[in-house]
């Protein structure tokens, strides 16, 4: 076998003395030994629970203020409404309040959420077509079948940006105001912008190239997703250069969520003028909510999230805890192990024959 | 032409017409045309240029494994279904499909190769009434064509005429059947007469009609019809294709079958295709995961139906069902969907690695130094290679004896002549010295005659003999006189000697060396050369030997008329027949025959007679009158030989040494030592296996006792055996105890597996091919199994071919043991092919073992390397493998499953695709590729240090089903780990600029680098040596897929291909969170733990052999390996005598048929081959013509 070799004589055929060949490349072979392990295991739990409990410490600076508004307050007229699809024309708004007690300090962010809506099905995430919402113009007028059964219309024109994904976006609008100690209702200043992915805003959804036309020229002959109020073009009325693919609230919505329950972020506290400087002062507040979203029908809630966050992210205390208890279940399996070797294989003991 | 049409005729399933009866005319190409037989054209290649594709993926696609993935891959086209693209089966599949289809493309084309070599040897044929030169494939049936010496035989052949007298021909057919020794075949006389007149056989129009082509090699009937005559054909006019023509100078012959018609062509029928116990193994695990797979699925499809009518049917809002599909039919859709996504379960590239694997351990084996021999420049060789961790597990070996145990190389070493003994040597102080290779020889040269390559180192015996001594050169005399050898002397001086059994050469060649020389033989006169003096002794009567007498005689005269009666036999049968003045001397030789036997040398007594004139005369008379008489003639022989053979005169004793080949004993007792079970199957005479029995240590002193079950009917064998066992365990049930279990696919395969018993002590058994026939019947077998079982060594002899097979056989189905036979001759064929394992002992004469064999080696003691090195090695890596290959695979897929039930079990998986089209591809191949070629937990010293090291893979310790469930268990927790960890993370997380990281493709990036930094580090942990290229491939598996995803996830390949690598910049986003690698570190700390903890307390707790040995390894260097001790023992045991000798070649030597016309090229083949199995199975005989002609060619070289 292998490649005949131009030896000849009376050990032609005999095989290389390499160490390769031969099975004898130099080589590590750990072995668990008591002296590696136990000092590890101990190592482990006591890096776990220092770990956990700076995580821990970490999170709890956090303040977050979660508000279900599903049919909160006056918000329960607007849920009985939305209870029936031939009204989701009508408009409707209503009102949410609440009061932070403790002021919310540096960056704030505002957050919708979502209960028990699934993003993560695998026909409702196959449908969209990222060839078209990254400008290609021939996928514009003719998206991929992969956005079944939101293509086209009725009359046949097509949809842009098609797809269950974002015909289903959520479009349920928030302000916030501050009811200062004095009683004077001050809007609660938002950034709308800068809520995405900067690849998701600069490479992965791109409007059309418009030329010299407007966007509104661009988009003739495609027509906006079925539950849309507004054409894609004329999503952010205050802001041309947030509309088409590239409006953030479309981008936040298109990366769809793992798991049925999520919150997406909606904007951030703009810091720059009193009372905000410092973040959220305490106090009253409301919301003034345009109401669209159904959520009746799958038996879904919405909520309003405010949060501030450290480098570890939002307040989510379930990796603390879980550094927590699995360095204890480290030191219990180190104790254990311990036992072990103390009794059965202390000076090679158990290895005797 | 003709080949292409029968080939497209094996494709449309047409065979031709079955032949019934062959009809040649020779010299008639158009009469034999008519008949369409195949020409002398062989094809053993399976593809062309253009059916290589069709039939070849044809070939492919009938892997089950194969099939299945083109299954899914069909499934993957239905939208509907298709949970995953195209690509993730596609391209894993093309890429098996290459490898694989170049893989047989390079065997075919070796194919081809070998075949147009074949094809374009050139061999003269007579065409038209000219010798032309013509290749092979065009010599067609009917053609006369012309064979020179040393040439390979064209095609089947009718022998019509021959350069030698009688119209003999000899050839070699070691090709064929493995026998070594030259066989003669005698052409019709008169076809003879033709001789060499090119015009006499260019008008020879004889007509055969025969058999139809067959594969029996033994047989053959047909007629020629010369000019209305008829003539019977046998097997001895017919040559066969694969022999070689020797020692004749020319023959004609005319071609009967050709090609693929031919003998050896029928006879290289598909071996059995041998699958390993893993392979068996495997197919059942694949089939319970297919189980595992739907029921998985099925379960998950009803969720699905059950989500769908919950919850499914009001998100319609958002995401409307398709037409017509309702609850039922998303489920339906739905377990389809899930068997795509899960479909990693059986993983394609199980088979491909499995193969791969076995491949490298195979080089590793042909790589070995080790096991190469360089005396003659012989490698060991991996033939088969996939069965390499079957080598791991062996249980029994079966052996043959002669080539494999022995040299098959007879020396003489000692003898006692007249009470005193020569052979030994002794230092000053009086010991014995060890003789080894260095020892100084005696110098023979003042022999002209004397045989270089004898070797002798006593010099007291030369002196005595040239001093004149009468007794010690009467003991000469005999050794030259009585025996059944041909000499041949090609050149003066320059003496062959061709014996019957290499007992009888080692001695006649003692005598030539020590001044008697055999010159040569006429059936009346026998001439040899005393001291000089050539004396031709006249042969009145040879006495020849027979099981019954057990010695053989001669009775010659002297020039000066003295009559003498030459005797040499077994000790206990001359004894009896001796003078009484021999008294005194009897209890000196005895004394030396049993230090003889003690040493492990085969013995004879010589004593001799003077004999009477006119005694002499009246005795012939008798003689005479007796050997013609019609009735009862062989009585009155063996009453006549009796009647001489008495009031011998001891001469004294020889010993001959059956040269063990090198390491041997020490070999039998590691393999002992690794519980393996070593059976002797031979087809010797019971005393020479015994002897060898006791000489290789196998049959021991210190043995409780060594049973002899030799009887001739069933009822007395059966009370053998019994008796037999009761003597080693007393309280022994009557009945077996047969555990009687299923398996196999689906439980179709019935077993009974017969009990180990526990025996106190060590005993042996012998058996002899008689008994073993009837043992092997149906009702005795199981008794034979358990007594055999319970014995340290069993031994049997006489046994034919089958035999050999049928005892592997048998405890093959009742012990579910692995099996390996060993051997290196034809006989050995049937046993190396019936066991698991089949080892051919290379490098000796003869391949038909070696062909046949899926191991070969060209000495026995490599079977311990082969066994407690590579074997265990594979067998670990191989389970090493599995195991992990499916903790990756069902941890991987697991994790789908515990996702469904947060996506409404829509079938999404939790990865990229590109990921699950990589993951068993890319990232985790390379490393269990190198962990299962390099991987040792102790090399290959400590090993042979611990041969109790091999005891756990023969119990199937490492990978079983019991290893398999935990191997689930084990990624059930690992995937639970490695998803509900990253969800409770990334769950209602941000990053810490509070954009989104509970994403989806956040998660799936995150949830599949969790998973292949879990199983490196799982993967790290059961790597036992880390060499460079397991760290390589370890460290670089993990940097290309860093590599990889960053560079799929990437800007540019987006925008070039924007649907197909969706995940733009996940990488980037999620996984520079610390969030997401505190995830890792815990997922990962989750998995592992657990694994070393439970590993160093079973360390602690229950040590196995291999812990133990590593802890040693850790602590102290190796010790020196033990010397090597002579193996040398205290017997009283005798072997009797111990010639593998047969009877009737004194008959032969004297017979009329073998008058020399021409004495210098006298030559004599010794086995006119009676038929019938017994005759196979005749010992190798002394054959120094294949020697020369390797001298002669090495010279030329």
């Amino acid at each position: 076998m292998g490649k005949a070799k131009d030896r000849t004589g009376p050990l032609a055929r005999r095989p290389d003395n390499s160490a390769f060949k031969q099975q004898r490349l130099p080589a590590w072979s750990p072995m668990l030994t008591a002296n590696t392990v136990l000092p590890f295991f101990y190592l482990l739990a006591l890096m776990c629970l220092l770990l956990g409990v700076w995580l821990l410490l970490t999170v709890q600076s956090t303040q977050e203020l979660k508000l279900d508004y599903t049919d909160l307050g006056s918000c329960s007229e607007c849920y009985e409404l939305r209870k029936n699809v031939s009204y989701a024309e009508q408009g409707c708004r209503c009102k949410v309040e609440f009061y932070i007690d403790q002021t919310f300090k540096g960056d704030v962010f505002f957050y919708y959420g979502l209960r028990n809506f699934h993003q993560n099905l695998r026909r409702y995430m196959d449908s969209r077509d990222d060839a078209q919402t990254v400008g290609r113009e021939s996928q514009l007028k003719n998206p991929s079948t992969y956005c079944e059964p939101f293509i086209k219309d009725k009359d046949g024109v097509p949809i842009a940006p098609c797809g269950a994904v974002a015909n289903s976006m959520f479009n349920d609008s928030f302000s916030f105001n501050y009811q200062t100690s004095s009683g004077h209702i001050m809007p609660v200043p938002l950034l709308r912008k800068g809520l995405t992915w900067y690849t998701d805003k600069n490479i992965k959804f791109r409007n059309p190239k418009t030329g010299n036309q407007t966007l509104a020229q661009v988009f003739e002959g495609t027509r906006q997703p079925l539950y849309w109020q507004k054409p894609v073009y004329d999503l952010d009325p205050s802001d041309p250069t947030n509309n088409g693919f590239i409006n953030e609230d479309l981008i936040v919505w298109m990366r769809e969520a793992a798991f049925p329950n999520f919150k997406k972020l909606y904007g951030i506290l703009n810091r720059a003028g009193d009372p905000f400087t410092h973040g959220l002062p305490k106090g009253n507040y409301s919301i003034q909510i345009s109401y669209n979203f159904p959520v009746q029908p799958f038996q879904g809630r919405k909520l309003v999230v405010l949060t501030t966050l450290t480098w570890f992210g939002g307040q989510n205390l379930f990796l603390p805890i879980a550094y927590l208890v699995t360095s204890s279940l480290i030191l219990l399996m180190a104790v254990v192990l311990t036992v072990a070797w103390w009794k059965f294989g202390k000076d090679g003991k158990n290895m005797k024959e | 032409m003709g080949s292409v049409q029968s080939y497209f005729n094996n494709l449309r399933g047409k065979e031709k017409k079955q032949e019934e009866e062959r009809h040649v005319r020779a010299n008639d190409r158009a009469f034999n045309l008519s008949y369409n037989y195949a020409n002398n054209a062989i094809r053993t290649s399976k593809y062309n240029i253009f059916t290589f594709l069709p039939l070849n993926l044809f070939e492919q696609f009938r892997r089950l494994a194969n099939a299945y993935f083109l299954f899914l891959l069909l499934l993957q086209l239905i939208p509907q279904i298709s949970s995953l693209s195209w690509f993730t089966t596609a391209v894993p599949l093309v890429m098996v499909l290459a490898m694989t289809a170049v893989k047989d493309a390079n065997d075919d084309i070796n194919r081809h190769k070998s075949d147009r070599q074949v094809n374009n040897r050139m061999v003269s044929v007579l065409i038209d009434g000219e010798l032309k030169n013509e290749k092979w494939m065009n010599v067609q049936v009917g053609d006369i064509i012309k064979l020179e010496s040393n040439q390979f035989v064209t095609a089947d052949l009718l022998l019509l005429s021959s350069s030698e007298p009688l119209n003999l021909v000899y050839v070699e057919t070691a090709e064929l059947d493995g026998e070594t020794n030259l066989k003669v075949k005698q052409a019709l006389t008169l076809t003879g007469e033709m001789e060499d007149s090119i015009e006499t056989l260019s008008n020879f129009k004889g007509e055969v009609r025969c058999e139809p082509p067959n594969n029996r090699l033994d047989k053959f009937k047909g007629t020629l019809t010369v000019n209305g005559q008829n003539y019977g054909l046998d097997n001895d006019k017919i040559l066969l294709r694969g022999c070689t023509l020797r020692n004749t100078e020319w023959c004609f012959g005319l071609v009967i079958f050709g090609g693929p018609d031919t003998k050896l062509m029928q006879n290289s029928g598909k071996t059995k295709f041998k699958r390993t116990n893993i392979d068996h193994l495997m197919n059942v695990l694949v089939l319970w995961i297919f189980g595992f797979l739907f029921t998985m699925c099925f379960i998950l499809a009803i969720g699905n139906a059950i989500w769908e009518v919950k919850e499914g049917s009001v998100f319609t809002v958002f995401l409307p069902r398709d037409q017509g599909v309702n609850a039922a039919l998303s489920s339906f859709l739905s377990f389809w969907s899930y068997v795509i996504v899960l479909n990693a379960v059986v993983p394609i590239s199980l088979y491909v690695s499995v193969e791969i694997i076995r491949l490298g351990n195979s080089y590793f084996i042909n790589w070995d130094r080790k096991m190469y021999y360089p005396k003659n420049d012989t490698p060991a060789q991996a033939r088969t290679t996939t069965l390499n961790e079957e080598l791991g597990q062996i249980k029994y070996i079966f052996s043959d004896k002669t080539g494999t145990l022995t040299q098959n190389i007879m020396t003489f070493n000692k003898c006692s002549i007249n009470g005193k003994n020569y052979g030994d040597l002794y230092d000053f102080s009086g010991h014995r010295v060890e003789i080894t290779e260095k020892t100084q020889k005696v110098d023979f040269s003042w022999n002209k005659l004397a045989d270089p390559k004898f070797a002798f180192h006593d010099y007291s015996l030369l002196e005595t003999v040239r001093e004149g001594n009468p007794e010690a050169q009467a003991f000469f005399r005999l050794l030259a006189l009585c025996h059944t050898v041909m000499p041949e002397e090609k050149k003066e001086g320059e003496l062959n000697y061709q014996a019957q059994s290499p007992d009888e050469g080692a001695l006649v060649t003692a005598a030539r060396n020590f001044g008697f020389v055999f010159r040569s033989r006429t059936p009346e006169t026998i001439t040899i050369m005393e001291m000089g003096e050539k004396v031709t002794y006249e042969l009145l009567a040879v006495l020849d030997f027979n099981n019954v007498r057990k010695r053989m005689s001669v009775i010659v005269r002297h020039p000066n008329g003295k009559m003498t009666l030459y005797c040499k036999g077994a000790d206990t049968i001359i004894y009896e027949r001796l003078d009484r003045s021999c008294k005194k001397l009897m209890k000196v030789t005895t004394d030396h025959l049993n230090e003889y036997a003690g040493d492990g040398l085969r013995t004879l007594v010589l004593a001799h007679k003077h004999l009477e004139e006119n005694y002499m005369e009246e005795w012939t008379q008798r003689h005479h009158e007796a050997s013609t008489a019609l009735e009862g003639r062989e009585e009155r022989l063996d009453q006549l030989y009796e009647e001489i053979e008495k009031d011998l005169i001891l001469l004294g004793a020889t010993a001959v040494e059956d040269k063990l080949q090198d390491g041997v004993p020490q070999t039998i007792e590691q393999l002992a030592n690794a519980d393996i079970k070593l059976w002797v199957l031979t087809g010797d005479k019971q005393e020479t296996a015994e002897n060898i029995g006791y000489s290789c240590n196998m049959l021991r002193e210190d043995m409780k006792e060594v049973f002899i079950v030799a009887a001739h009917t069933a009822e007395e064998v059966k009370q053998e055996l019994q008796y037999a066992r009761r003597m080693m365990c007393p309280e022994s049930a009557e009945q077996p105890s047969v555990k009687k279990c299923r398996a196999g696919l689906f439980w179709l395969q019935k077993m009974e597996t017969v009990q180990d018993e526990k025996v106190e002590g060590d005993y042996g058994l012998i058996i002899n091919g008689h008994s073993l026939a009837y043992a092997l019947e149906k009702d005795l077998e199981l008794e034979l199994l358990r007594t055999a079982c319970m014995c340290q060594t069993v031994i049997c002899c006489r046994v034919t071919p089958l035999q050999k097979a049928q005892v592997v056989e048998l405890v093959k189905k009742y012990k579910q043991a692995i099996t390996l036979a060993i051997g290196d001759g034809a006989n050995d064929v049937s046993m190396i092919k019936a066991a698991h394992i089949g080892v051919g002992i290379s490098g000796q004469e003869g391949m038909q073992a070696v062909l046949s064999s899926d191991f070969s080696f060209a000495q026995f003691r490599y079977l311990q390397r082969l066994l407690l090195v590579h074997g265990r090695w594979s067998y670990i890596r191989m389970c090493k493998f599995l195991q992990y290959f499916f903790y990756k695979n069902f941890t991987f897929t697991f994790m789908h499953f515990w996702y469904a039930f947060f996506c409404g079990f829509s079938a999404q998986t939790v990865y990229d695709e590109w990921f699950i089209t990589l993951y068993n591809l890319v990232y985790t191949s390379l490393p269990i590729l190198s962990l299962s070629l390099f991987d040792q937990d102790v090399n290959d010293r400590w090993s042979f240090q611990y041969p109790q090291l091999y005891c756990p893979g023969q119990l199937n310790m490492y990978f079983s089903k019991k290893a398999f469930v935990w191997c689930m268990l084990h990624s059930c927790y690992s995937s639970l780990v490695l998803f509900f960890i990253p969800w409770g993370a990334i769950q209602d997380t941000v990053r810490d600029d509070g954009r989104d990281i509970a994403d989806y493709q956040s998660f799936a990036s995150l949830a599949q680098t969790c998973l292949l930094v879990v199983v490196s580090a799982q993967l790290c942990l059961d790597t036992y040596y880390w060499t460079t290229v397991n760290h390589f491939f370890v460290w670089g598996s993990l940097a290309a897929y860093f590599a990889i995803t960053f560079t799929m996830y990437s800007n540019g390949m987006f925008l070039i291909f924007t649907s197909i690598f969706p995940f733009i910049g996940t990488a980037r986003n999620s996984l520079n969170q610390p969030n997401a690698w505190l995830t890792m570190f815990l997922t990962s700390l989750l998995c592992v733990l657990p694994v070393v903890a439970l590993r160093f307390i079973l360390m602690q707790i229950r040590p196995t052999i291999n812990d133990r040995v590593r802890y040693k390894m850790q602590k102290d260097t190796l010790p020196a390996p033990p010397p090597r001790r002579p193996v040398r023992r205290v017997s009283t045991r005798r072997s009797g005598y111990a010639f593998s000798h047969s009877q009737g070649y004194g008959a032969l030597v004297t017979s009329e048929r073998f008058l020399f016309k021409r004495p210098i090229k006298s030559r004599l083949a010794f086995s006119v081959q009676p038929d019938g199995p017994l005759a196979r199975n005749l010992p190798q005989v002394f054959r120094p013509i294949a020697e020369e002609l390797h001298e002669s060619q090495s010279s030329k070289s």
